[in-house]
């Protein structure tokens, strides 16, 4: 009966019974608690798995464009590759974090930062520099977006991540830790009742004798009684003769008051 | 969560990808070169060799001040199995399609996740 299924190993008494209730509704509020968290993030992820999906395919559109214009400046400046990596000393394009919190997640948003200064000065050569300046924009525009679509990314890594921790604790709690609790309620239950039940037939038991000493005793008592009764007779006439004496001397004593 | 603890100082794009994507990112300003003349770009042509990706795969995810890692397709592609691997939120994995190589959103090892779980 309840020897099925995993249980707790406590003692069978009331108060393990009170703890073992109180403990069950504790998990199964927890357990409430965290699918409505599982799902409200799992609302946030479908959103973000959406967007996600949407921007890698722009972002697609948006770095070919981005090429066309390197494209562009190659053809009217010659290679400047070189010019360029060796100008690189620090970066005035970058990334800011900000956090966001979403049911007691927190997900990181990416923002640009852009620090004027540090421009390349020797890129303004001839015809190139007005296709130089436009291909810096159209890469800062890309990077815009490379960057919203790393803070969505982000948000899905670490979104699926603390889905997947939830899903387990969920289901850690509704098929294990509440069975366990029940098995271990109804086991507490069974052996008290086992327990009032034994109390009880041992009580009837222990009546069930009682009575029948008594009613041997007197049983016995009337048998003696009855074994007796010539000799009560003879007692009482015995006490008769004596007691017409003490009547006698009582009235000789009441004469005497008198 | 250790990793969300130290996102604050990550602030850089480092990329690792060929000339053409390189020298653009580099012109919109994405270039730093730290105390210890580390640079956050790697120009990858046809003769670096794989293992000096990797290297620098794992290096730039190492790294702290790193907050987005950008990576050519077609050179995510050679280091595949550490891309696929890589699953920490920080720095940030983007892969990018270049010049010679448009965008293929199968090889993509988030959109393949994000399809699989469309698709389920």
């Amino acid at each position: 009966m309840s020897g099925t299924g995993a249980r707790e190993n406590v003692f069978a008494t009331r108060m393990s019974l009170a703890n073992t209730k109180q403990r069950l509704k504790g998990a199964q509020t927890g357990h409430s608690l965290l699918a409505k968290k599982r799902d409200a993030l799992t609302t946030r992820f479908r959103a973000i798995l959406r967007k996600v999906d949407e921007s890698k395919r722009k972002m697609g559109r948006v770095m070919q464009v981005a090429s066309f214009s390197m494209a562009e400046v190659t053809y009217t400046t010659g290679d400047i590759a070189y010019l360029v990596q060796e100008q690189a000393k620090l970066a005035t394009f970058r990334v800011k974090t900000k956090q966001e919190n979403v049911s007691g997640v927190v997900l990181p948003a990416f923002e640009v930062d852009r620090v004027s200064g540090s421009d390349f000065n020797l890129t303004g050569l001839g015809r190139g520099g007005q296709q130089i300046l436009k291909a810096k924009e159209v890469y800062a525009k890309a990077l815009e977006t490379l960057v919203e679509l790393a803070s969505l990314q982000t948000a899905f890594t670490i979104l699926d991540e603390v889905i997947r921790a939830t899903n387990r604790r969920v289901n850690a709690i509704e098929h294990v830790v509440i069975p366990r609790l029940d098995n271990t309620i109804k086991y507490i239950m069974s052996e008290l009742d086992e327990m009032d039940r034994e109390e009880f037939f041992r009580l009837k038991k222990v009546q069930a004798k009682k009575k029948r000493d008594t009613a041997a005793r007197a049983e016995e008592a009337e048998a003696k009684a009855q074994h007796e009764q010539p000799t009560l007779v003879d007692l009482a006439l015995d006490g008769d003769a004596e007691e017409a004496s003490a009547d006698l001397l009582r009235s000789k004593d009441e004469d005497v008051i008198f | 969560m250790a990793s969300t603890t130290s996102f604050k100082d990550r602030n850089l794009i480092a990329v690792i990808g060929d000339e053409d994507s390189i020298t653009g990112l580099l012109l919109a300003g994405v270039g730093h070169i730290n105390e210890q003349q580390k640079k956050n770009f790697l120009v990858v042509d046809s003769k670096t060799p794989v293992a000096t990706i990797e290297a620098t795969f794992v290096e730039y995810t190492e790294r702290k001040d790193i907050a987005i890692l950008l990576i050519n397709q077609h050179i995510a592609e050679k280091i595949r199995p550490t891309v696929d691997k890589y699953q920490q939120a920080f720095p940030t994995l983007l892969e990018i399609p270049s010049k010679d190589h448009p965008y293929d959103p199968s090889k993509d090892s988030i959109l393949k996740r994000v399809q699989k779980l469309f698709g389920e």
